[in-house]
C-alpha cells in the first residue's frame, strides 16, 4: 500500500510538472485528488485497514495529498501568470498615437503678470497693495500734487475730462492714490498701487491707456538715498542681480529733488556694445535705459494731509511711478506698445 | 531750446567737447535731447568768392552764367537765383564737395555751359529753414576764405528739453549760468551790464505813453523809443545765429528782438512807432468776441480774458503771445517802439489754449518771467539796434510796473540738507554751487541764508527747492549712498481681496482661458449693438469731453463688447478656438469703495469677464472639440467658485444680448451677482461670430462669500459615510435644482451631499417626464448611520420629492 501512495504521488507529481494549462492542471487536480481519485478512496478506506497499519498509510497518503495540493497550487499561479502574459501580449495599443489632450491651460497677459511680479517684489520689501479710482476728482490728479489751477505743470500730461464734469477727470497717473492713501492711514506708510492710466496721447510709443505702478513710502527721516536703496531693489529683480542705477536730476511737480531713473542695460551690461561690436540696440548704445521717475514728496503735498499727521517737518519720503507696460516691453523684447492691446491670442499664449 | 554751442562759449566755455558737456548737463538735470550740427558734415570746399561778372544764360531766362574768383582762380558757375549779381560776396561750394544733404557736387553743363560748382543759398547751407535767393555775405573776407571762418558750418547745437520750472534756461544766457555752475568754468560778465548811449532828441515821453488798464494781468510793462533807423537785413553773423537756433531771419530790428530773447529768455517787441497813432498805447483786456488779425496774417476771435496791447485805433497785440499786422516793422520803419513787458504767466496759457497760438514769446511767458527781467532785455536791445541799425536812443524809459516782487530770502539748514538727501554736502560746496547759479549766500553758524535771483524766483521758492539746487550740482549719480528705509517693522502684503482676485483670475486659467486686456473705452453705440434698451443703466455710459475718437468716447459698463471685439479680431486673423476674459473694472453711475476723504466720482466694480468661441476641449481621435456651449462654460465658473468655497446659484433669466432659452442670473447668497449665458444669435452676427458663451461676475460678493483661507476642520474619517444613488422622475419642465433642493430639504442634515450625474428623456419614463438620477452622500459626525436610519431619510426625500410631482424609480 505505502508503494502504491509513492507511485501515486511521484506519477501525479510528474503530471503537474508537465501541465501546460490551467485546465489540463484543473484535470490532474480531478484525477488525483477528486472524489474518485485513488487517493482519495485510499484515505477513505483506511478505517478498514487493520489497527496497526492505519497511522502509517494514513500518515503517507495525507503527506502525498498535501504535497499535491501544494504543487498544484504553485503550478497553477506559474500558469495564470504565464497565460495573462500571453493574452496582455495579444492586447496591444499604439503607443505611437497621440496623447488624449488635456484642457490646455489659458495664459497671463503680459501686463497682469507683470503688475504681480512688481507689486511681489515691492511686497518682499515691506509695502502694502492699494488701489485707488481711475475716473477721479481734479483735485487728487492734479491740485493736491502740487499742480495748482492753471499752473503749465498740468500741460506735461494731456487730461481726458468727464463731460459736463470739468473737475472729474480719467487719471493720467497713479499719484492721485498717494493723497487718499495718506488721508486714509497715517504715517509710517509704504505702499505701492498698480492700475490703469491715461493720457491723451496715440502712436507707437504712446497709449491713450496704458498701466503703472506707484510707489509711496512716508516715515521719519526717509531720504533720497532710501530712494535710491529701493528702486536698486526693484530693477534688480525687475532687470537682474548685476544691474545698476543712474539717477538724473529732473522735474515733477509732486516731488522735489525729483530724479529720473535708468538701469544699465541687461542686454549690454551697460557697454552699449554686444559682443559682435554692433551697437546694442536695446539702450541705443547709450548701456542705459530710462526706465521711471521718482523723487522725493514735495512738502507741499504733504501740506494737503497735514491735518491726517504728515507734518513735513516730521515725515519725509519718497514717491516712485514705474510703467507696466515699458517693464513688460524691455523684459520681453516686445516691440510696440499697442501690442498689448491687440490681445491677439497667438501673442497670448506665448506668455505661461 | 536750441543752445548752438559757439554762442553759449561767449559767456561760459565748459573746456569740454559739447558731447562731454551734454552728458554733464543731463546728469545734472538738464535733459539734452540730443547732439545737432549745422550745415555741411566737412567744412571742405566750402569758400567764400567774389562775383566779378554776371551775364544772362544765353539759352535760359532764369539762369546767370557768373565768373566768381574763388581765391584759386577765376570760375564760371551758373545760378539760378534771381539776386546774384557782380560784386557781391557769396558762399561757394566747389566740385568735389559733399553738400548737407549728402548730395555730391560735380562739374557739369548747364544749357550747354559748364559750371564749376554752385553759389549757395541759406537754405542750400541748412543755416536757414527756407531762403528766397543765394546769401549775400559781408564784404570783409577774401575770395578763397574757408566758409567756416565767417558761417557757422558744422556748429554743434544743443537741443535741450527745458522742464517748466526752468524758464531762465529758455535762454542761451540762462543755460552758460548752469554751464557755469556744473563745471566751475568761468561766465563772462553779464551781457546786459552796459547801457546804450542815449543820443537821440527830446525824451521817450515826446513820442510815446503808456496806460496799463489791468496791473495785475501785466505786472511791468517797459517802452523805449528809437529813431533814425534804417530797416535792412541782420548782418550774416546774427542771421546766423539765428538759423543755428532755429528762428529765421526777417530784418535787423525784429531778428535783434528775436536775438534778445534767445538770449536772455524775456520776449520783445517792436513797433513801427509811425504806426501808433499819437504814439499812445493801452494795456487793457478785449472784448468778447473782438476780432484782431496777428502777424501770421490769420484773424483771431479774442474773449474777455485776453490781454491785449492797443493804440487808439484798437488791438496792436496780443500779449505775451503776438504781435498784430500793420503797426509791425517793415523797411519803411524810421521810428521803434521797443516794448519789453511782462505778463501773468497763468493769463498768457489760458490765452495761447483758448486761441490754440503758441508762440515763443508765450511759451516763455507762461512759465511767469519776473518782472526784473525787462530792463536786461532792453539795454541788450538798444545796444543792437544802434551798433546794427544806426538808430538813436530817444533818453528816458517808460516803465509802469504794478509791482515788481522783492527778491526772496530762503534758509538753508545744513541738517535739513544731509537729513532730506542722506548725503553730507559741506557748506562750501553749497555756497559755491548756489553762488555759481546766482544766488546770493550769507553763512549764518552751520545753516546758510540765501537770496534767489529774479530769474529762478517762481522755482526756487522753499528750503526744499535749495537743496535740489545743491544736491544736483553736487552731483547725485556719483556722490548718492544707496540705503534702505528703516520700515519700522512694517509687514507687507496683499489684502484678501486681492490674494482672492488673483485665485479666481488663475482659476480662470487654470481652466483654459486667456487673459485679455481690453480698452477701458468703448463708443456709445456698443449698447445698442449688444440689444441693450436705451433706459438700461448700462446704455447710458461716463462720456468724455474730449475723446481722441468716436471709438473711445465712452467708458464701458460691461466687458461683453471689448471681450467680442477682441474675439471677433482673432477670429477674423483666422482662431477657431478661443477661451477668453478679463479682470478688470467697468464704470457706472455712484460711489465706489476706494481709500481716501472724497468718495471716488463713479463706482468702478471689479469683474470677472469671459467669452468662449468653438472647443474649449481640443479635437483628438479620442473625441473632443464640441463648441463651448452654455454648460461647458458653466463648469468652468463651478470651478472657479469650488476654488473659492463659494456656491454659485444659477436660475433663468434673460439678457437683452443673450439667447433666451439658454441664459442665466448667477446669483452669490441670494443675490444676483451676475450672468451667463450663450450670446445672442444677432449679437453674434453683429461682431462676425458663429457662436460665442460669455459670461461677467462681481468680485466683491464673490470674494465676500469666498471660504477660502478660512475653512474649518470637519471629521469625516472617524465615521464612514453611506452613499446611495437615486433616480427621481419629474414632469420635463421641472428645474433640476428644484429636484436638488426638495432632496436636500427631505435628507436633512444627515444629507452631506447630493449632486445630479444623470439626466434622461425617453420611452421609459413617459412623454413629458424625465428623470433626473443623483448620488447622495450620508454620514453624521458622531456616529454611524443604521440602515434603518437612512431608510428613514429616502422615505423623507421621497416625500418631499411628491410635493413636487416627483417618483422615486427604484
Amino acid at each position: 500500500m505505502l508503494e502504491r501512495i509513492e507511485e501515486i504521488r511521484a506519477e501525479a507529481a510528474a503530471a503537474i510538472e508537465a501541465a501546460a494549462s490551467s485546465a489540463e492542471l484543473e484535470e490532474l487536480r480531478v484525477g488525483f485528488l477528486g472524489r474518485k481519485a485513488e487517493l482519495t478512496t485510499i484515505l477513505r478506506g483506511i478505517a478498514e485497514l487493520p489497527q496497526e497499519e492505519r497511522g502509517q498509510v494514513g500518515g503517507a497518503a495525507n503527506r502525498a495529498r498535501k504535497e499535491l495540493e501544494e504543487l498544484l497550487e504553485a503550478r497553477a499561479g506559474s500558469l495564470d501568470a504565464s497565460e495573462l502574459e500571453d493574452q496582455l501580449v495579444s492586447d496591444r495599443i499604439d503607443v505611437t498615437l497621440p496623447g488624449a489632450p488635456p484642457r490646455p491651460i489659458g495664459h497671463p497677459h503680459l501686463i497682469a503678470r507683470t503688475t504681480r511680479l512688481i507689486e511681489d517684489t515691492m511686497v518682499g520689501l515691506g509695502y502694502h497693495v492699494a488701489e485707488g479710482p481711475e475716473i477721479e476728482h481734479d483735485y487728487y490728479n492734479f491740485t493736491a500734487l502740487n499742480h495748482p489751477p492753471g499752473h503749465p505743470a498740468r500741460m506735461l500730461q494731456d487730461t481726458f475730462y468727464v463731460q459736463s464734469h470739468p473737475d472729474v477727470l480719467l487719471r493720467t497717473h497713479t499719484s492721485p492714490m498717494q493723497v487718499r492713501s495718506m488721508e486714509t492711514q497715517p504715517p509710517p506708510i509704504f505702499v505701492v498701487v498698480p492700475g490703469k492710466v491715461y493720457r491723451r496721447d496715440s502712436d507707437a510709443t504712446h497709449s491713450p491707456m496704458f498701466h503703472q505702478v506707484e510707489g509711496l513710502a512716508i516715515a521719519e527721516g526717509i531720504t533720497l538715498a532710501d530712494l535710491q536703496g529701493t528702486l536698486l531693489a526693484m530693477c534688480r529683480a525687475l532687470f537682474g542681480a548685476d544691474r545698476e542705477l543712474r539717477l538724473r536730476p529732473h522735474f515733477f511737480p509732486f516731488t522735489e529733488p525729483s530724479v529720473e531713473v535708468d538701469v544699465s542695460c541687461f542686454q549690454c551690461g551697460g557697454s552699449g556694445e554686444l559682443a559682435g561690436g554692433e551697437r546694442c540696440n536695446l539702450c541705443k548704445g547709450q548701456g542705459w535705459i530710462e526706465i521711471l521717475g521718482a523723487g522725493m514728496v514735495d512738502p507741499n503735498v504733504l501740506g494737503f494731509v497735514e491735518t491726517h499727521g504728515y507734518d513735513a517737518e516730521q515725515v519725509q519720503g519718497f514717491a516712485f511711478g514705474i510703467g507696466v507696460e515699458r517693464v513688460a516691453m524691455l523684459r520681453h523684447g516686445v516691440p510696440d506698445l499697442r501690442r498689448f492691446f491687440d490681445n491677439d491670442v497667438r501673442m497670448l499664449e506665448q506668455f505661461s | 531750446m536750441r543752445v548752438p554751442f559757439n554762442w553759449l562759449r561767449e559767456y561760459c566755455d565748459p573746456g569740454v567737447d559739447p558731447a562731454q558737456l551734454a552728458d554733464r548737463l543731463v546728469m545734472t538735470g538738464t535733459e539734452v535731447e540730443r547732439l545737432d550740427t549745422i550745415g555741411p558734415s566737412s567744412g571742405e570746399g566750402f569758400v567764400v568768392g567774389k562775383v566779378l561778372e554776371r551775364e544772362k544764360h544765353p539759352k535760359a531766362d532764369r539762369l546767370s552764367v557768373c565768373k566768381v574768383d574763388t581765391g584759386d582762380g577765376e570760375r564760371t558757375i551758373v545760378c539760378g537765383a534771381p539776386n546774384v549779381d557782380a560784386g557781391q560776396t557769396v558762399a561757394v561750394v566747389l566740385p568735389g564737395a559733399t553738400m548737407p544733404g549728402g548730395m555730391k557736387i560735380r562739374k557739369a553743363k548747364l544749357r550747354g555751359i559748364p559750371s564749376e560748382g554752385m553759389i549757395l543759398s541759406a537754405a542750400e547751407l541748412e543755416i536757414a529753414e527756407e531762403a528766397d535767393g543765394i546769401m549775400v555775405l559781408d564784404d570783409g573776407p577774401a575770395p578763397g576764405t574757408p566758409l567756416a571762418e565767417v558761417l557757422p558750418l558744422g556748429e554743434p547745437v544743443l537741443e535741450i528739453e527745458v522742464t517748466p520750472n526752468r524758464s531762465d534756461c529758455f535762454g542761451v544766457h540762462g543755460v552758460a549760468r548752469e554751464v557755469h555752475a556744473i563745471t566751475g568754468a568761468p561766465l563772462a560778465v553779464d551781457p546786459w551790464a552796459e547801457d546804450a548811449p542815449a543820443y537821440g532828441k527830446g525824451s521817450v515821453h515826446d513820442y510815446t505813453s503808456v496806460r496799463v488798464v489791468v496791473p495785475e494781468l501785466c505786472p511791468r510793462f517797459t517802452a523805449r523809443v528809437f529813431t533814425d533807423v534804417t530797416v535792412a537785413p541782420s548782418p550774416p553773423w546774427l542771421q546766423a545765429r539765428l538759423a543755428a537756433a532755429g528762428q529765421r531771419p526777417i530784418n535787423n530790428v525784429v531778428d535783434i528782438t528775436n536775438y534778445v530773447m534767445l538770449l536772455t529768455a524775456q520776449p520783445l517787441h517792436a513797433f513801427d512807432l509811425s504806426m501808433l497813432p499819437g504814439g499812445a498805447l493801452y494795456v487793457q483786456t478785449a472784448k468778447d468776441g473782438e476780432e484782431a488779425d496777428t502777424l501770421d496774417g490769420v484773424a483771431r476771435t479774442l474773449d474777455s480774458e485776453t490781454v491785449v496791447v492797443c493804440d487808439h485805433d484798437g488791438v496792436v497785440g496780443i500779449a505775451g503771445i503776438m504781435g498784430g499786422l500793420g503797426s509791425d516793422v517793415g523797411e519803411e520803419t524810421n521810428q521803434v517802439l521797443l516794448e519789453v513787458a511782462n505778463w501773468n504767466g497763468t493769463n498768457i496759457l489760458r490765452t495761447s489754449r483758448m486761441l490754440g497760438l503758441r508762440s515763443e514769446a508765450s511759451a516763455r511767458f507762461e512759465k511767469q518771467l519776473h518782472p526784473a527781467l525787462c530792463m536786461r532785455a532792453q539795454r541788450i536791445a538798444s545796444r543792437l539796434l544802434v551798433e546794427l541799425c544806426g538808430a538813436k536812443l530817444v533818453p528816458g524809459t517808460i516803465d509802469v510796473a504794478a509791482e515788481i516782487p522783492a527778491l526772496r530770502r530762503l534758509p538753508l539748514r545744513a541738517a535739513r540738507v544731509s537729513g532730506l538727501l542722506g548725503m553730507e554736502i559741506s557748506q562750501e560746496e553749497q555756497k559755491t554751487y548756489l553762488e555759481r547759479l546766482g544766488f546770493e549766500v550769507e553763512v549764518a553758524g552751520e545753516d546758510l541764508e540765501v537770496i534767489v535771483p529774479p530769474d529762478r524766483h517762481y522755482d526756487v521758492t522753499r528750503e526744499v527747492d535749495l537743496i535740489e539746487e545743491v544736491a544736483r550740482v553736487h552731483g547725485i549719480d556719483e556722490h548718492l549712498p544707496t540705503t534702505l528705509p528703516a520700515t519700522g517693522g512694517a509687514i507687507g502684503g496683499l489684502s484678501r481681496e486681492q490674494r482672492l482676485r488673483r485665485r479666481a483670475e488663475d482659476a480662470l486659467r487654470d481652466h483654459g482661458f486667456d487673459q485679455a486686456v481690453g480698452w477701458s473705452f468703448t463708443d456709445p453705440g456698443e449698447a445698442e449693438r449688444l440689444r441693450i434698451p436705451a433706459d438700461d443703466p448700462r446704455a447710458k455710459p461716463v462720456l468724455l469731453a474730449n475723446p481722441l475718437s468716436e471709438e473711445q468716447s465712452a467708458m464701458r459698463t460691461t466687458l461683453l463688447g471689448s471681450l467680442l471685439d477682441i474675439a471677433a479680431r482673432n477670429v477674423s486673423r483666422g482662431a477657431g478656438n478661443l477661451a477668453l476674459f478679463e479682470s478688470t473694472r467697468v464704470y457706472l453711475d455712484g460711489e465706489g469703495e476706494f481709500a481716501g476723504d472724497r468718495p471716488s466720482p463713479y463706482a468702478e466694480p471689479h469683474r470677472f469677464a469671459g467669452i468662449a468661441v468653438g472647443a474649449l476641449a481640443p479635437r483628438s481621435w479620442r473625441g473632443g472639440g464640441e463648441a463651448a456651449d452654455f454648460f461647458a462654460v458653466k463648469g468652468v465658473l463651478e470651478a472657479l467658485a469650488a476654488q473659492l468655497g463659494v456656491e454659485l446659484g444659477f436660475a433663468p433669466a434673460e439678457q437683452p444680448f443673450l439667447h433666451p432659452g439658454r441664459s442665466a442670473s448667477i446669483s452669490i447668497a441670494g443675490s444676483e451677482a451676475g450672468w451667463l449665458g450663450e450670446v445672442h444669435p444677432l449679437v453674434c452676427r453683429t461682431w462676425d461670430l458663429d457662436a460665442a458663451v460669455g459670461f461677467e461676475l462681481d468680485a466683491a460678493p464673490l470674494i465676500a462669500a469666498a471660504s477660502l483661507g478660512e475653512e474649518s476642520y470637519e471629521d469625516v474619517t472617524t465615521f464612514p459615510a453611506v452613499y446611495q444613488d437615486l433616480a427621481v422622475v419629474v414632469p420635463a419642465e421641472t428645474p433640476a435644482s428644484e429636484v436638488r433642493a426638495a432632496v436636500l430639504a427631505g435628507g436633512g442634515e444627515l444629507l452631506h451631499a447630493a449632486e445630479v450625474f444623470d439626466l434622461y428623456e425617453g420611452e421609459q419614463v413617459g412623454a413629458d417626464r424625465k428623470s433626473l438620477a443623483l448620488n447622495l452622500e450620508f454620514r453624521a459626525a458622531d456616529r454611524t448611520l443604521t440602515d434603518e436610519e437612512v431608510a428613514g431619510l429616502r422615505e423623507a426625500i421621497k416625500a418631499k420629492l411628491g410635493e413636487i410631482g416627483g417618483t422615486l424609480r427604484e
